[in-house]
C-alpha cells in the first residue's frame, strides 16, 4: 500500500523488538468473537489514475459549465487562483489546531487577521476563529443570546434561510428554548408590528437575516431599536457575505452569525464552508469556539495564542459554551486570502458588480413575470413569481445548461409559483437573456 | 544533548513578516474586476439608506505580497508533511494528494447544492458510495454524512438516541461518561438536555463494570464510550458493557475518534454499539487544515434509522439517486445542505486507494507503531497502565516531575528535536499525561529518531533541566505568555494611533 512507509522486513523487526510473534498478538485485546476474519466488502485497491478516472466520471455526471442563476445560501463567485496555490502548501493543510503556539504561529497569525477582517466587515468588535457554517453559527448565536440574557425563548424571522431555521430548531429542541416565527410584509421585510407584539419578557433574542432569504435587505436599525427596547438581543445572520462590500453593516446587532462561503470558498455541493460569530466585546466570555489573541513571548516579541479557552469543552466539559472543537480553519484561511486579494476597494467594486447584474436580471426576468417585494432594497437576489411551476422552468433551463432559481413552493406556499434568483459577477448578460427567454409570462 | 547534536532538525533562516494590514497602502491591489456587460448602476439610488458609507478597512496589497505573506507565515507552522505529529487522539496521518486533486475537479468543486438532482447524480453517487462503504467498515445499518465534525457527530448521535427513547415513551435523564472521555462528550450530552454522570475507570483503565451496573437505571439514556479509549486501551468487556446498558433499555454510543485502531480488524456494529460517529479527518485521511474542516458521519443500527437527519439519499428503481426529505420521525437538520461534501470526496478516494487489504495493513501498522514506541520508551517514562495498548500509548511524567520537569516541558523540548509534541496532560485520568499516537504514516527511521529524542530529553531532565524548562530554544518565538493573553484579550489588530 503506497501510503505505508514500511517494508515487510521492518515490520518483522519491529514485532521482534516488541517481543511478539505476530501482529495478531497486538490485537488480542479485542475479544476473538469480535475480530473480523474476512476482507471488508469494499472495492479492491485502485491505482491513482483509476481513482482520478472514477471521480472524473462522477464530475461529468454532475455536469459542469452551467450558468448559475441560483444562490439561496451558496453563491457562485470567482475564486482567485492564489487561494488554492497558497492553501495547497502542506504547512497549512496538514497541520492541526494550533495547540503548540511556538510551531503554529502561521495558523495563529492568519486566524488573528481573519478575526480582524470579520470585525471590519460586520461592524462588530470581536469575531471567533470560525464555526462549521452559517446555519450552525446562527444556532450557536441564538444559544449564546440565551446565556447572556438568562431568557428562555427566541423569535426567528420567517425570511431567514429555511434550512438555517431547521438547524436552529434541532439545536433548540432540548435546550428548553421555544421558538416562534414572525412573518414578512409585502416588501419582503420583517413585519415590525408583528415583531413588536411577539417579543415578551422571556425573549432572549430575535434572529433576522439580511439580506434575507428573498435577497431583501432588512431595516436593521429599526428592528434593533424595537428589540433593544424590550431588553432582548438582536442576532443578524448573513448568508451572502459579499453584500457587506456595499450594504451598511449590521452594527446595531448584538451578535452577527455569518456564512463566509462567498469569499473564495468553492460551492462544493454545500460544504465545507465557514461560519463565523462576531459580537460586542462585552459578550466575549459567552462566545462559542476558538479565539486567537495577541501576546508576547519571553523576549517580548509579538506572538499569538489560542485564548479564553476556559469557555471551551476541553476545560469546561458539560458547562462549556458549546461542544465545538474542530472548526473550519482552512476555509477561514481561504476567506482571509480572498479579503486580501480584493481589499478595501475590490470588495466594494465586486459588490457593485453584483448589484448591477442582479438589477439587470430583475429587469429582464421582470419583463416576463412578476418580481415580488419591490418596496425594499435588495443585493444580488430577488423573487420572481411565474405562471408556471418553478420546477418546470428549472427543467427547461437545465437543458440549456442554465441552473435557474430556487423554488419557494415548499417553504413559502403562499407565494405561489415563485423562486429566488441570483446574479453574481460571474453571471453573463447572455445567460440572463437566455433564462428570460424560457420564462413564460 | 546540545542542540547541535540533534539529528532530525537544524535551524534555518526564517523570514520575518508582519500582519497583512501592516503591508497595506491605499491604491495597491491584487485583482482586476471583469468588464461589466450590463449597465452600471447607481448604488446609492439602488440601496438608499442601506448603502454602506464607510468601507471595511480591509488591507490593500498586491498579489506578490499576498503570496509572500502566506508563504512566510506557512513556514512558521509544523505539519504532518514535515514529520511525525504524534498528537494522541488526533490521528495525524498522511494526507494523500490525489484526494486534493479529485475534490477540486470542476464538476465536483463547482456543484451548487441546490442544482437539480438530475445534474447532481455524480455528487449523490459519491455520497452513496462513501455511505455504503462506511456502513460496511463500521458494521452498522445506516448512516448520515451531514455532521460537520466529530463533536457535531456526537450531537447528532445523542439526538438520535434521545429521539428513539422518546418514541419509546421516555427520553430519560442522564448520560454516563467515563472519566477518560474527550471534553466534547459531556458538552454534547448537555446540549441535548441530559445530565452528565461520571463513570469511574478500573485499575486497568477500562470501564468499572460494577460501577456501571450500579449506576445503570431506567433513568440513564446511555453511555458515551470511546473504544479504544483515550488511554489507547480496547475495553475487552465491551460485550458486557453493551449487555448491561441494553438490559435496562439504554443505548451504547461510541465516540469513533480512535477508529484508526479498528478499521478492517473489528466492527463496532458487531460488538454491541448502537450509534457512533467517525472523524473523516482522523481515520480517513482528510486533512486537518490547521483546525478543520472536519467531517463527522454518524452510523447507527436499523432501529435508529428513521430518526436520521434529513434528507437521506435513496436509490430509485431505475438506479438514479434522489434526496428524500419526507422523514416524519427525523431529528431534523443539523446543518444546512448535506455536510462537508469536499471531505466525503477525499475520504472516499482514500478508501479506494486502500481497498480491504490496504485498510487492514493500515490499522496493523498504526498499532504496530504505537506498541513499538511503548516498548522502546517503557522504563524511561512511567507507564501508568500496564494494560496492552492499541493505536496510542499514554505515559506520565511521574519520573521527570520529581526533577521538576513536567509533561508540558518535555513537549516543548520535543520541538527543539524537530517533532510536534504529543497531546499534553490528557486524558485527565493520568496525572501529567503524555499521550502519543504515531499513526501508520511513520517510517521506522522517524520512530527511532523520536525514541532517541524522548530518551535524550529524559536524560537532560537529570543533567540539564533548564533545556526543557526554557524550551523551545530554537523556534522563532520562545514560550508565549498565555496568561497575559487571557487577562487582557487582544483579539483583533488596530492601527497604531499616530
Amino acid at each position: 500500500m503506497r501510503y505505508l512507509p514500511k517494508s515487510p522486513a521492518e515490520r518483522t523487526h519491529m514485532l521482534s523488538e516488541i517481543g511478539v510473534a505476530s501482529i495478531d498478538e497486538l490485537f488480542a485485546p479485542i475479544p476473538a468473537q469480535f475480530r473480523l476474519n474476512r476482507d471488508l466488502c469494499i472495492p479492491p485497491q485502485m491505482a491513482e489514475s483509476e481513482i482520478v478516472d472514477w471521480f472524473r466520471a462522477r464530475a461529468a455526471e454532475n455536469g459542469s459549465g452551467y450558468d448559475i442563476l441560483l444562490g439561496a445560501g451558496a453563491y457562485n463567485h470567482y475564486r482567485p487562483l492564489v487561494i488554492d496555490s497558497l492553501i495547497s502548501r502542506g504547512e497549512w493543510f496538514t497541520a492541526y489546531t494550533p495547540y503548540q503556539p511556538e510551531i503554529a504561529q502561521g495558523t495563529l497569525q492568519a486566524i488573528f487577521e481573519f478575526q480582524t477582517m470579520i470585525c471590519e466587515l460586520t461592524g462588530m468588535e470581536v469575531a471567533n476563529a470560525s464555526m462549521y457554517d452559517g446555519s450552525t453559527a446562527a444556532a450557536e448565536a441564538v444559544m449564546m443570546a440565551m446565556r447572556i440574557t438568562g431568557r428562555t425563548s427566541a423569535i426567528l424571522a420567517r425570511s431567514v434561510h429555511p434550512e438555517y431555521r431547521e438547524v436552529i430548531a434541532t439545536y433548540a429542541k432540548y435546550q428548553g428554548l421555544p421558538l416562534t416565527e414572525v412573518n414578512f410584509t409585502s416588501n419582503g421585510r420583517v413585519d415590525l408590528a408583528a415583531l413588536d407584539a411577539a417579543i415578551t419578557a422571556q425573549t432572549a433574542c430575535v434572529l433576522i437575516q439580511s439580506p434575507n432569504f428573498f435577497g431583501t435587505i432588512e431595516d436593521v436599525a429599526a428592528i434593533a431599536d424595537l428589540v433593544h427596547a424590550k431588553g432582548a438581543l438582536l442576532v443578524v445572520s448573513i448568508a451572502e457575505a459579499l453584500s457587506l462590500g456595499i450594504v451598511r453593516p449590521p452594527s446595531q446587532a448584538d451578535i452577527v452569525a455569518m456564512e463566509a462561503q462567498s469569499f473564495g470558498v468553492p460551492l462544493s455541493y454545500g460544504g465545507p464552508y465557514a461560519g463565523v460569530i462576531a459580537t460586542r466585546e462585552q459578550f466575549i466570555r459567552q462566545i462559542p469556539g476558538r479565539l486567537v489573541g495577541q501576546t508576547t513571548d519571553r523576549n517580548g516579541k509579538r506572538g499569538f495564542v489560542l485564548t479564553l479557552s476556559t469557555r471551551e469543552q476541553h476545560i469546561r466539559r458539560e458547562k462549556a459554551t458549546s461542544n465545538i472543537c474542530t472548526n473550519q480553519a482552512l476555509v477561514a484561511l481561504m476567506v482571509n486570502i480572498y479579503m486580501d486579494v480584493y481589499g478595501r476597494e475590490g470588495i466594494k467594486g465586486l459588490a457593485e458588480q453584483n448589484l448591477a447584474k442582479a438589477a439587470y436580471a430583475r429587469r429582464t426576468l421582470g419583463a416576463k413575470a412578476k418580481v415580488l417585494f419591490d418596496g425594499a432594497p435588495r443585493f444580488n437576489e430577488f423573487v420572481l413569481q411565474t405562471s408556471e411551476e418553478a420546477y418546470e422552468i428549472s427543467h427547461r433551463l437545465a437543458e440549456k445548461k442554465i441552473i435557474g432559481g430556487f423554488p419557494l413552493t415548499k417553504f413559502y406556499p403562499e407565494l405561489g409559483n415563485a423562486a429566488v434568483w441570483c446574479a453574481t459577477e460571474l453571471t453573463s448578460r447572455a445567460a440572463i437573456d437566455a433564462a428570460a427567454s424560457e420564462v413564460n409570462a | 544533548m546540545s542542540n547541535q547534536d540533534i539529528r532530525k532538525a537544524s535551524t534555518h533562516i526564517s523570514q520575518n513578516e508582519g500582519l497583512i494590514f501592516e503591508h497595506s497602502s491605499p491604491g495597491k491591489k491584487a485583482y482586476r474586476l471583469r468588464s461589466l456587460d450590463v449597465p452600471e448602476i447607481d448604488a446609492a439610488a439602488e440601496l438608499g439608506d442601506a448603502l454602506r458609507t464607510e468601507s471595511a478597512a480591509l488591507p490593500e496589497v498586491s498579489e506578490v505580497e499576498i503570496i509572500r505573506h502566506f508563504t512566510r507565515l506557512s513556514t512558521w507552522n509544523y505539519a504532518v508533511d514535515h514529520g511525525m505529529y504524534p498528537l494522541g487522539s488526533c490521528t495525524m496521518k498522511y494526507n494523500p494528494r490525489v484526494n486534493e486533486v479529485v475534490a477540486r475537479l470542476d464538476g465536483i468543486a463547482g456543484a451548487h447544492p441546490y442544482q437539480p438532482e438530475m445534474i447532481s447524480q455524480g455528487a449523490l453517487r459519491i455520497m452513496k458510495s462513501l455511505a455504503d462503504q462506511l456502513i460496511e467498515i463500521t458494521g452498522m445499518d445506516a448512516i448520515t454524512l451531514q455532521p460537520a465534525a466529530g463533536a457535531h457527530g456526537e450531537l447528532t448521535g445523542i439526538l438520535l438516541m434521545r429521539a428513539y427513547l422518546e418514541s419509546k415513551g421516555n427520553p430519560r435523564k442522564r448520560v454516563l461518561i467515563p472519566d477518560s472521555a474527550h471534553g466534547t462528550n459531556p458538552a454534547t450530552a448537555a446540549m441535548v438536555g441530559y445530565q452528565v454522570e461520571n463513570l469511574r475507570s478500573n485499575q486497568n483503565g477500562m470501564v468499572d463494570l460494577a460501577a456501571l451496573e450500579a449506576q445503570m437505571s431506567e433513568d440513564v439514556a446511555g453511555l458515551m464510550l470511546t473504544n479504544p479509549n483515550t488511554l489507547g486501551i480496547f475495553d475487552e468487556q465491551i460485550a458486557q458493557i453493551a449487555e448491561i446498558l441494553h438490559r435496562k433499555g439504554g443505548l451504547l454510543y461510541m465516540d469513533g475518534a480512535n477508529m484508526n485502531a479498528l478499521v478492517a480488524k473489528a466492527r463496532p456494529g458487531d460488538f454491541g454499539v448502537d450509534v457512533m460517529h467517525l472523524n473523516l479527518h482522523k481515520t480517513f485521511s482528510t486533512p486537518h487544515g490547521g483546525g478543520g474542516p472536519g467531517s463527522g458521519p454518524v452510523a447507527c443500527k436499523a432501529y435508529l434509522e428513521p430518526f436520521l437527519p434529513k434528507p437521506v439519499i435513496v436509490e430509485t428503481v431505475v438506479g438514479t439517486l434522489r434526496l428524500d426529505y419526507h422523514r416524519p420521525q427525523s431529528i431534523g437538520r443539523v446543518r444546512a445542505f448535506f455536510g462537508n461534501f469536499g471531505m466525503f470526496v477525499r475520504a472516499l478516494a482514500y478508501i479506494m486507494a486502500n481497498g480491504p487489504d490496504g485498510l487492514r495493513q493500515t490499522t496493523e501498522d498504526a498499532v504496530l507503531n504505537a506498541n513499538y514506541l511503548r516498548k522502546k520508551l517503557e522504563g524511561t517514562f512511567d507507564l501508568p497502565y500496564a494494560t496492552p495498548t492499541m493505536h496510542e500509548v499514554v505515559f506520565s511524567d511521574k519520573l521527570q516531575s520529581k526533577l521538576g520537569i513536567k509533561t508540558g516541558d518535555i513537549a516543548k523540548r520535543l520541538i527543539d528535536y524537530g517533532f510536534h509534541p504529543y497531546t499534553v496532560s490528557f486524558p485527565m485520568v493520568v496525572h501529567g499525561a503524555l499521550m502519543i499516537e504515531p499513526t501508520e504514516s511513520e517510517p521506522l527511521e522517524e520512530l527511532d529518531l523520536f525514541v532517541d529524542a524522548m530518551k535524550s530529553i529524559a536524560q537532560e531532565a537529570i543533567d540539564s533541566p533548564e533545556l526543557s524548562r526554557n524550551a523551545p530554544n530554537s523556534t522563532r518565538l520562545s514560550r508565549l505568555d498565555e496568561t497575559a493573553a487571557a487577562r487582557k484579550p487582544i483579539l483583533r489588530w488596530k492601527p497604531e494611533v499616530k
